[in-house]
Parts: C-alpha cells; sequence; structure tokens
C-alpha cells in the first residue's frame, strides 16, 4: 500500500474512534431510552468499521472477521433481542432521569477521557503494536465513560447499554493491541454479549412486572413506598 | 497591492448584498417543506428597502447607545469580512490586520452594543432578552476558545487564510478526527450565535420566548434596517468562516485576476445554498430548546470541541 492511501486508512480509522468518543459522550448526555439505543448501534457499526480499517491498514484478515461478527451480532441481533424481551423499557418512556445533571455529567466524562489519554497512550507504547492508532485511549476512554453511565443512570435499559458500550470500549483497544486472537475467542465474546443482554432483558422484564416500572434507580426506596409496590401487585 | 485593496471591498460588497438572500432563501424553504408557498426569496430586500424609507422614532429617555448601537451592529460584521476567506484563498490587504479571535471579539463587540441597547430603552422585554443572550454568549465563548485554539494548534497560525491552506493540501488531513468534531463543534456555535432553531426561533412572535429578536423590538425605521441587515451579515461571515475555512475550504480565487474572483462568488453561492438546506433540515425537524436546554446543548458542544483537541493534542 502507498504512503498517501496508507495515511488516509489511518486518518479514517482516527475519524471512526472520533466519532466513536462522541457517541460514548452521546450516551452519558442522551435523555431517551431509545435515543440510547441508537447511539450503541452506531457506536458498534463505528467498531466495526474501525476493525476493518485495521484490518485493511495491517494487512489482517482476522479483524476482518472481528469486524463482521460485531457489524451482525450488536447492531442487529443486540437491538432485535432487546424489541422482544423487553419492549416497555424501550418505548413506553419519553425521559429517563440521571443522579447528575446533565452538564455536570458531561464535565466529569470529559476528565474520564482525559484520564482515559493520560492512561492510554503510554499502555499503547508499552503494547508496542497499536501505538499508531488512537484506539487504546479512545477505547479505554470508552470503557471508563460506559462505567460513568451504569453509575450515574437510574433507568434499566440504558444500564444494559452502559454495559454493552463498556465491552465496546474494550473491545476498540484490544483490536489494535492483539490482532491476532483466534476467532473462536471473538465469537465467544460475541456471544456472551448476547446473553448478557438476553438475561438483562428478562430480568427488566421481570422487574416491570413486578414494581411496574423499569426505573430501577428508584428500586432502593420500595421499603419505604409500600402503596407503590400494592400497585404492582395489582398489575401482576 | 492596489488588486488586493479592490478584492478585498469587493469581499465587503459581496457579503453586504447576498447577506439578506441568505434569510429569504432559508424563509422560503422552510414554507416549501411545510407544503406552504411562502414569501418571495428576496422579501428580506424589500423589508430592508422599507425600513430605510421610515420614519425613525427614539424613545425620549434613551441614551447615546441606543442611538449609536445600529452603526455598531453593522459595521462589525463589515470589519470580521475584511479579515476571513470570503472569495481568495491568499491573503488580501487587511487579513493580516487581526486573526480569528480578533474577529470573535469584534463580532462580539457587536453583541455587546446590541445588548446594551436593549437595557437602555427599559422595556422589559429587552432586558430579558440581553440577560438571555449574555446567557447563551457566555456558554458558547469556551466553545469558541477551544475551537480557535484547536484550530490554530493544527495550522500553526491563528490567520484564517493560513489555516484554510491547510485542510486543501493533503485530502488526508481532511479526515483527521479533529476536524470533523471541530466542524461539528463549529455548526453547534453557529446554531447558537446566530439564534437558530434549537437554541432560539427566529421567526417567533412572542415576546417571552425571545432571545435574540427582542433585542431590537424598540427600534423602527433606518435604525432597525440597520440592525436587521447587521445581523444577516454577521451570519452570513459565520457560514462562510464554517465553509470556507473548515467545511469546504476548495473553490476559491487562487489566482489574482478579476475573472478568478468572480467566478469564486457562483461556487461560494453554491456552498452557502448547500448549507442552507442542512439548516433548513435542521430547522424542520429540531423543536426550540427550553430555555434551561440550552446549557445542555452547549455543553455537548463543549465536549464536542474538548474532544477534538485532545484527539489532536494526543495523536500529534
Amino acid at each position: 500500500m502507498s504512503q498517501t492511501s496508507l495515511q488516509l486508512v489511518e486518518n479514517l480509522n482516527a475519524l471512526a474512534t472520533g466519532l466513536f468518543l462522541l457517541t460514548a459522550f452521546g450516551m452519558v448526555a442522551m435523555r431517551q431510552a431509545r435515543g440510547c439505543l441508537y447511539l450503541f448501534i452506531a457506536q458498534s457499526i463505528l467498531l466495526a468499521l474501525s476493525a476493518a480499517l485495521l484490518g485493511l491498514r495491517f494487512d489482517s484478515g482476522h479483524l476482518y472477521g472481528v469486524a463482521l461478527v460485531n457489524a451482525v451480532s450488536k447492531p442487529i441481533i443486540v437491538p432485535w433481542l432487546l424489541r422482544r424481551v423487553a419492549p416497555v423499557a424501550i418505548y413506553t418512556r419519553r425521559e429517563i432521569d440521571q443522579v447528575l445533571n446533565i452538564p455536570t455529567a458531561l464535565l466529569i466524562a470529559l476528565a474520564l477521557a482525559v484520564g482515559a489519554y493520560f492512561l492510554g497512550v503510554p499502555l499503547a507504547a508499552a503494547a508496542g503494536s497499536g501505538s499508531q492508532v488512537p484506539n487504546v485511549p479512545i477505547g479505554i476512554a470508552g470503557l471508563l465513560l460506559g462505567a460513568f453511565t451504569l453509575a450515574v443512570r437510574r433507568e434499566a435499559l440504558p444500564l444494559l447499554i452502559g454495559l454493552l458500550a463498556m465491552e465496546n470500549g474494550a473491545f476498540l483497544a484490544g483490536i489494535a493491541i492483539a490482532r491476532d486472537l483466534s476467532l473462536l475467542v471473538e465469537l465467544a465474546i460475541a456471544a456472551d454479549g448476547l446473553i448478557i443482554v438476553l438475561i438483562v432483558g428478562l430480568l427488566v422484564r421481570a422487574v416491570e412486572r413486578q414494581v411496574g416500572t423499569t426505573a430501577v434507580g428508584e428500586l432502593a426506596s420500595l421499603k419505604e413506598a409500600p402503596a407503590r409496590l400494592a400497585a404492582g401487585e395489582d398489575r401482576a | 497591492m492596489s488588486e488586493r485593496i479592490l478584492f478585498n471591498l469587493l469581499q465587503v460588497l459581496v457579503v453586504m448584498a447576498f447577506a439578506p438572500l441568505v434569510s429569504g432563501v432559508l424563509a422560503r424553504l422552510k414554507e416549501m417543506v411545510q407544503s406552504k408557498r411562502g414569501p418571495s426569496v428576496f422579501q428580506p430586500y424589500r423589508d430592508l428597502w422599507k425600513l430605510f424609507h421610515k420614519d425613525e422614532i427614539v424613545s425620549r429617555d434613551s441614551s447615546w447607545i441606543f442611538r449609536f448601537t445600529p452603526y455598531v451592529v453593522f459595521v462589525t460584521p463589515i470589519f470580521v469580512t475584511l479579515l476571513i476567506p470570503v472569495l481568495t484563498s491568499y491573503p488580501l490587504f487587511f487579513a493580516f490586520m487581526g486573526d480569528m479571535l480578533g474577529a470573535g471579539f469584534v463580532l462580539a463587540l457587536g453583541g455587546f452594543f446590541a445588548s446594551l441597547a436593549a437595557v437602555d430603552t427599559a422595556n422589559p422585554y429587552g432586558a430579558i432578552g440581553a440577560s438571555r443572550t449574555r446567557m447563551v454568549g457566555f456558554l458558547a465563548e469556551p466553545v469558541f476558545m477551544i475551537v480557535f485554539f484547536t484550530v490554530s494548534f493544527v495550522a500553526g497560525s491563528t490567520i484564517p487564510y493560513i489555516v484554510q491552506q491547510h485542510w486543501v493540501t493533503p485530502v488526508a488531513n481532511f479526515f483527521t478526527p479533529s476536524h470533523v468534531l471541530l466542524v461539528l463543534a463549529f455548526l453547534m456555535l453557529i446554531l447558537a450565535e446566530g439564534g437558530r432553531i434549537p437554541v432560539d426561533n427566529p421567526t417567533g412572535h412572542f415576546e417571552l420566548a425571545m432571545i435574540d429578536e427582542s433585542k431590537s423590538l424598540e427600534y423602527s425605521g433606518r435604525g432597525f434596517a440597520l440592525v436587521k441587515w447587521g445581523g444577516q451579515m454577521k451570519f452570513f461571515v459565520l457560514i462562510c468562516v464554517l465553509l470556507n475555512v473548515l467545511v469546504t475550504p476548495w473553490g476559491l480565487a487562487a489566482e489574482q485576476n478579476l475573472g478568478a474572483v468572480l467566478l469564486a462568488l457562483p461556487i461560494l453561492l453554491l456552498k452557502v445554498f448547500g448549507f442552507v438546506l442542512v439548516l433548513v433540515v435542521i430547522e424542520s425537524s429540531l423543536a426550540k430548546l427550553r430555555l434551561f436546554r440550552i446549557a445542555e446543548f452547549l455543553g455537548a458542544a463543549f465536549v464536542t470541541s474538548v474532544a477534538a483537541m485532545i484527539a489532536q493534542v494526543f495523536a500529534a
């Protein structure tokens, strides 16, 4: 591959990872459960794109496999599963609340992203192979932002999406460092993710049926509010 | 030398002549999206003509600021036009008079006087509008700063002509993540600064919900025409910076002759028309945000610009 097209591929990969970071921020700021899901789909597509571009860059057929697995499992199967298992959590609630207000959450997320760079750049340099692409620091940032989403959300579906976003971040960092993992491992991880979606989705459905809401952040106050519990039993 | 002064003045004429057309085309296209016919695209020109021929009424209790402000609002975008690439890709006579930061300050000066004049008349809606504009302004300011500093860090200069050259030369430069994120942040900034839809509704007539418009409520006749025209020129200038420096830095005149410069004009108008189409999509599909959600919108712009900055700083 010529030098200029190599440069172009690297820049396109950097672009995909940059937009990946933006979707991770979006998940922290998004107010709608469906919006969170769409952002997750976009993030997964960007992850697959980055894997394909790195496959082109490092001439690795294995990474194309990773891209394919990601492009099929996350943007297509995960929403389908969620729609089958927990439609209420996706469709009914228009707005979801957070522990923090959104500008504060965004500022903390920003600090996390900067911290991820301080962590990720030396890490990629130590790994030796992925230091010329920005995947490692942005992947770590995605991981931290997913964890942050998990910490501040009080609604079941965005919590699940935060968990999946953490996995996306780890994947994005992983494809730059460990390019020749066996495809079996990747498939196992993808299947693992789908099982998580299925289990959490069923859990959400059970919670919804028991309590009448998917706002799991309020579950802590159930003991003090017997009236709500009674209402939930009525519905069940 | 004299040619460069001439082209610089030509840029000013172009901005003055075509700024009202942008809002005319925008209004017409928005109406067409809603299956209505809408006013002619030349309606803003007719409005200006009408206002210039009307009597001006100035409140007896207002101070010199009120009378002085329309001229400031009208002149500041013209000053900025001298500094930025509108038609040519090479720096013109006044290009080194000030950089992007200076242009930002000059535009802010117009906003400052507009806010003062709004308070000056003691019209209650004027003060509401002024304080809201200041709120949007100080939320937009950090985004402005980070966008400018990242751009100048990338290109090694704060002169818009030189920044513009940086994105043109290798195509790969254009696809760097910092560039795309900067474009997004700057677009959100333009929507906020220009008083466009997710932040402010420019066609609304309800005083309590106004942000940008209520500052000119007390003006009439010639003063109102100048304020209106100045606002349209400011928006046009911001669009020119976005398009010619960041998004589509191609199609500007590279040779120093009148023919090439005149040929750049239709290309510029085409680019602006493309941007107006994007604006129509944004304005027809989004609703105006509640006042305290504006902080979230500009917070998102801030995060985008900082993401661009860290992507650039750590990639280098």
